[in-house]
């Protein structure tokens, strides 16, 4: 706090917490002199947790991390051990896995495009008044969310904290006559889908641009989800073209740094900001969306998928997750149209001491895990590297941005209401995972 | 009564306190099949109205988050009381039972009996196990509970 014209404003009733972030802003002549998003809890007390444990723990272990990504944590635990163990899952029980990671993109990208993301378009404070306004639009994301639910349910065993993943693929694989019905849901979700993104093409998107490097998985004819290597798609201007690396070396491009206001990380990629999530995905593999997904994003403005094009407007996040939830229900249905059982529903996966890495796309974004194993299998180093530690830094700078701007259109002085809205509305735009935090979000204002 | 009625303990008992709503169905499955579908949800509206029909008696096991207050007390709430306990603004990533009954009750999806047994926690931390406090209270917890669905009998 400094001098008598600074205050601080909290926010938010708490009613059940898991987590929680904060914002403050210091702001001095009209200029935002800091903006610095603090998060408390990240998974890295579960790096901690997962030392001493059997290498065939980390995928439970890790789905508790969020309720909301638990498939995502599983996926990449499963294949960075498989990795370690020299051994690689293909045929049915990969369709599968991807089937259920599915269900999860399904679940999380319709949750928050209708429940979390849309009230800020709408007017509307939260999801409860967007229901009495706009009553048809929330069913119809609820519809197709429980259509994921219903995924995750039917291949993870129970609806949250699936239990049915292990190392090597599943304890039970289903049968076709299981999915058959699954198929109907997946069906009139898409349709629901279609008319969502529809819905959100009819926002209003304020200006903004990210102007840094957009970080995704890579895997040439398919957008990527659970395969390929991380790909860099340089910021504007940049006079280099798209790269790429190995996931091995993701630890020397993605550097993580100590900040002093937040427990959680931050990451770097190559020295400088990057955003990883949706936008990023789009960007490097929109040319690979389904073809239903590819006419839905050119119809509602995004542009030709097929050409390259890219948007950087974080806005806009909602119409490429609305798209993505497309696509994701097409590649599902594909899925379950091809499948035929597995022989057996996994593969063995001996221990030896080794290490081993893989990232996936989880719904925000791009997430690491690496494992170091002894002799006899026991987890000697674990390394979990989120997509919304990557992001932090960006969030940062878009929080800063937005409000200079903000405070730039204005002669008289912005109040704290306004500017939280404003913090808030830019933090969501990014679906951070807080921690698997289900409240959000404390301000502190500081004026010099 | 016409519907069914469905106890549901709220919570990831991989936060310690937040498991006690997970802890009081753990208890009540220990017991023999009561009368009543026992279920386990993270508080998920969408989730959560999967659970229940409007014609159902809904008991919820949950926990609280008090910083004032005292850990293991409980508390009774109805549907409206609990609805207001809301955070005041949309989160970033998820919503819980609180926006989940205010959601149903917008979407006229609310149960026709809903009550919400709380109790407040003290640490919700990444780990399991309850604290002592919460550990303490849960019998009465369960116990409130086992009332709840013999009056929804009734």
């Amino acid at each position: 706090m400094n001098g008598p014209a600074s205050r601080t404003l909290q926010l938010g009733a708490l009613a059940r917490v898991e987590g929680e972030a904060a914002v403050r802003l210091r702001l001095k002549d009209g200029r935002v002199t800091a903006a610095e998003l603090r998060i408390y809890e990240p998974p890295r007390f579960f790096e901690a947790f997962l030392v001493g444990r059997g290498h065939t723990e980390p995928p439970d272990l890790t789905a508790r991390i969020c309720g909301i990504c638990p498939v995502a944590y599983q996926m990449t635990a499963c294949q960075a051990i498989e990795a370690a163990c020299g051994v690689a899952v293909d045929g049915p029980i990969a369709q599968l896995r991807r089937l259920l990671y599915y269900g999860e993109w399904i679940e999380s990208q319709s949750l928050h495009i209708h429940l979390l993301h849309a009230p800020d378009f709408l007017g509307c404070a939260d999801a409860v008044e967007l229901a009495r306004g706009h009553r048809r639009a929330v069913e119809r994301g609820l519809r197709i969310k429980q259509a994921g639910n219903a995924v995750m349910e039917l291949l993870g065993g129970r609806p949250i904290h699936p239990v049915n993943v292990r190392i090597g693929g599943f304890y039970r694989t289903v049968s076709r006559d299981e999915l058959a019905p699954l198929a109907d849901r997946l069906r009139r979700a898409r349709d629901d889908a279609l008319e969502t993104v529809s819905w959100v093409a009819g926002f209003d998107f304020p200006e903004a641009s990210f102007d840094g490097e957009f970080l995704a998985l890579h895997d040439p004819g398919r957008y990527a989800v659970d395969s390929g290597a991380p790909a860099v798609l340089p910021a504007p201007g940049g006079a280099h073209p798209v790269r790429g690396f190995p996931v091995d070396e993701f630890e020397q491009h993605v550097v993580e740094e100590q900040v002093p206001y937040s427990t959680a990380l931050q990451s770097r990629l190559d020295g400088g900001r990057h955003l990883t999530g949706s936008l990023a995905r789009y960007a490097l593999n929109g040319r690979w969306l389904h073809p239903t997904a590819a006419e839905a994003a050119r119809a509602a403005g995004l542009g030709d998928p097929a050409a390259g094009e890219v948007c950087r407007n974080p806005y806009r996040s909602i119409l490429v997750r609305a798209v993505e939830v497309v696509h994701a229900l097409e590649e599902a249905l594909h899925i379950i149209e091809g499948y035929r059982p597995p022989p057996r529903p996994h593969v063995d996966v001996p221990a030896r001491e080794s290490a081993g890495c893989a990232a996936t796309e989880a719904p925000r974004g791009l997430l690491y895990h690496r494992y170091a194993l002894g002799p006899d299998g026991t987890v000697t180093h674990a390394r979990i590297v989120p997509p919304t530690a990557q992001n932090q830094a960006a969030i940062e700078e878009d929080l800063r941005r937005q409000v200079q701007a903000r405070l730039a259109r204005s002669h008289t002085a912005v109040g704290d209401e306004e500017l939280a809205a404003l913090c808030e509305r830019a933090v969501r735009n990014h679906d951070p995972c807080i921690s698997c935090s289900a409240h959000f979000l404390d301000l502190a204002v500081e004026r010099e | 009564m016409t519907g069914r009625v469905v106890v549901i303990g709220v919570g990831n008992p991989f936060r310690r306190d937040d498991g006690a709503g997970p802890a009081v169905i753990e208890s009540l499955r220990s017991r023999g099949a009561p009368s009543a579908e026992l279920a386990v949800s993270d508080g998920d509206p969408g989730r959560l109205m999967e659970l229940w029909r409007p014609a159902d008696s809904v008991i919820v096991a949950e926990s609280l988050r008090s910083p004032a207050g005292r850990p293991g007390r409980l508390h009774t709430l109805r549907a409206d009381r609990a609805a207001r306990l809301a955070a005041e603004t949309a989160s970033t990533h998820g919503l819980g039972l609180a926006e989940a009954l205010a959601l149903a009750a917008a979407l006229g999806r609310l149960p026709h009996a809903v009550v919400v047994h709380a109790v407040e926690g003290a640490d919700f931390s990444v780990g399991v196990g309850l604290s002592p406090a919460v550990r303490a209270a849960l019998p009465a917890l369960v116990h409130l509970v086992a009332d709840s669905v013999r009056a929804a009998h009734r």
